[in-house]
């Protein structure tokens, strides 16, 4: 079976360390937070310029000067800190957060990622995304394996305009675990359930596989 | 207006200087942290044919928004302006053109504008349509984007409290590019919530000293919450 989204969020959660400081982007990474491990402890930035975000406000909390990079009402944990967006980027560009975790369009085999704009639909703009992938050194890309249609984003190389270069080096799918290295991604681990030939199926970049791929195990 | 006292009592007055054509430096995050009566200012004067700088362009009837009504902006630069139906339009019918820049790098331009730095090199947008027809240059084995600065002939903030003397102090992540804004346009002005007696603020905590500020206006504020997201009661 495919991962569900707060199965995709488990298995990312289980790279998070003691101490990290992590960039969780919009969607499938948001719910990250929600599976830090008891007794971890983990700051989550936030590039409009927050380092330590909370839980969302009560409705007695909220306020308006009070949001995270995707314009949601947010708290403060203790011992946060607030700064200028420059500031925030000079974190995220200079490689100070230990961990970046984003959603895409497409990867390929250089670590290539496409992930905002399709061209001829309406183009929104990257906001922080290319900021995140050129200045992180731990990036963990979170996306279906496959599109709706069934076509791979897995590919030997990205078709739409890309958001970084060289970039990537993990792939956490609805199917499987991949790193990027030399030119190939490499199965490490697959979906419950997963057929190794499922995965080569729907994958259109070059792919190793191990003689050994271990399913995933959920609690 | 005597020595350091930057305090005007009128809108009009904040925005005295304001000419069609004009480059404005605008502060704010999304709704949060937005110059809100300075841009109806703006809205009020008809000034036109703007090119605005703002991570983002507000939202259909609040922000920055607003000016969009009355065709005022020539050209955005902005990181992500998706939130916003009358720019679609307006930019699918070449009325409007858009600068998409990285969040990064937009906050880093205006900073370099206000620090005198005229350009910088990062590795945002290497290999991407933003680095296309850009200066490249390798250090120590890697490939960087030369960026150039930004400076406006205004730039508009707001802040939370200031003293007359233009020291300012942002509240919480109303921060984010304000502070930036304040130190790239050739004037500055800043609204706030409260001014405050000079010697009141601690000096050290100061977010935006008043060397960068030109007016200073208190203001009242709807602050509107573009996505008023509570946990859920338990």
């Amino acid at each position: 079976m495919a991962l569900t989204r707060e199965q995709m969020a488990q298995r990312v959660a289980r790279e998070l360390q003691d101490g990290f400081y992590v960039n969780l982007g919009i969607g499938i990474p948001t719910l990250v937070a929600n599976f830090i491990p008891e007794g971890m402890e983990v700051m989550l930035q936030s590039e409009n310029g927050l380092l330590g975000m909370g839980e969302f406000p009560s409705e007695e909390t909220i306020d308006a000067d009070m949001i995270n990079a995707g314009k949601q009402t947010v708290t403060a944990v203790k011992g946060a800190s607030i700064f200028s967006s420059a500031e925030s980027f000079a974190m995220i560009r200079g490689g100070h957060v230990d961990l970046t975790v984003l959603g895409a369009f497409e990867v390929d085999v250089n670590g290539n990622i496409a992930s905002w704009m399709i061209p001829n639909k309406l183009i929104k703009g990257m906001g922080g995304a290319m900021d995140l992938v050129a200045g992180a050194d731990n990036i963990i890309v979170t996306m279906t394996h496959a599109s709706k249609s069934g076509e791979s984003k897995l590919l030997s190389e990205c078709a739409l305009p890309l958001t970084g270069k060289g970039c990537i080096k993990k792939v956490l799918t609805d199917l499987a675990w991949l790193e990027i290295e030399d030119g190939a991604f490499i199965l490490k681990e697959r979906a419950p359930g997963v057929s190794i030939e499922e995965i080569q199926e729907k994958t259109q970049g070059k792919l190793i596989v191990p003689d050994h791929v271990p399913e995933m195990v959920f609690a | 207006m005597a020595g350091f006292d930057k305090v005007v009592t009128s809108y009009e007055d904040a925005m005295a200087g304001l000419e069609d054509g004009m480059t404005v430096l605008a502060g704010g995050f999304g709704l949060c942290g937005i110059p809100e009566n300075l841009i109806q200012e703006i809205k009020r004067r008809q000034t036109r044919d703007l090119t605005i700088v703002s991570n983002n362009c507000g939202v259909d009837g609040f922000g920055l928004g607003v000016l969009l009504e009355d065709k005022q902006v020539r050209k955005m630069i902005s990181s992500y302006v998706g939130e916003n139906a009358l720019f679609e339009k307006q930019l699918l019918q070449g009325e409007l053109e858009v600068e998409l820049t990285p969040q990064g790098t937009l906050a880093e331009k205006m900073r370099a504008g206000g620090a005198g730095i005229p350009a910088f090199f990062t590795a945002t947008g290497v290999g991407t349509p933003v680095g296309e027809g850009k200066e490249t240059r390798v250090f120590n084995g890697r490939e960087y984007l030369m960026e150039e600065a930004i400076t406006g002939d205004f730039a508009i903030v707001k802040g939370w409290k200031a003293d007359r003397y233009g020291n300012v102090i942002y509240r919480h992540t109303a921060q984010n590019f304000n502070p930036l804004a304040a130190t790239a346009g050739k004037i500055t002005v800043v609204e706030v919530e409260e001014i405050v007696d000079v010697g009141e603020l601690d000096p050290a905590q100061i977010h935006t000293p008043g060397i960068y500020v030109d007016r200073i206006i208190q203001g009242s504020f709807e602050k509107r919450i573009e996505k008023r997201t509570v946990r859920s009661a338990d």
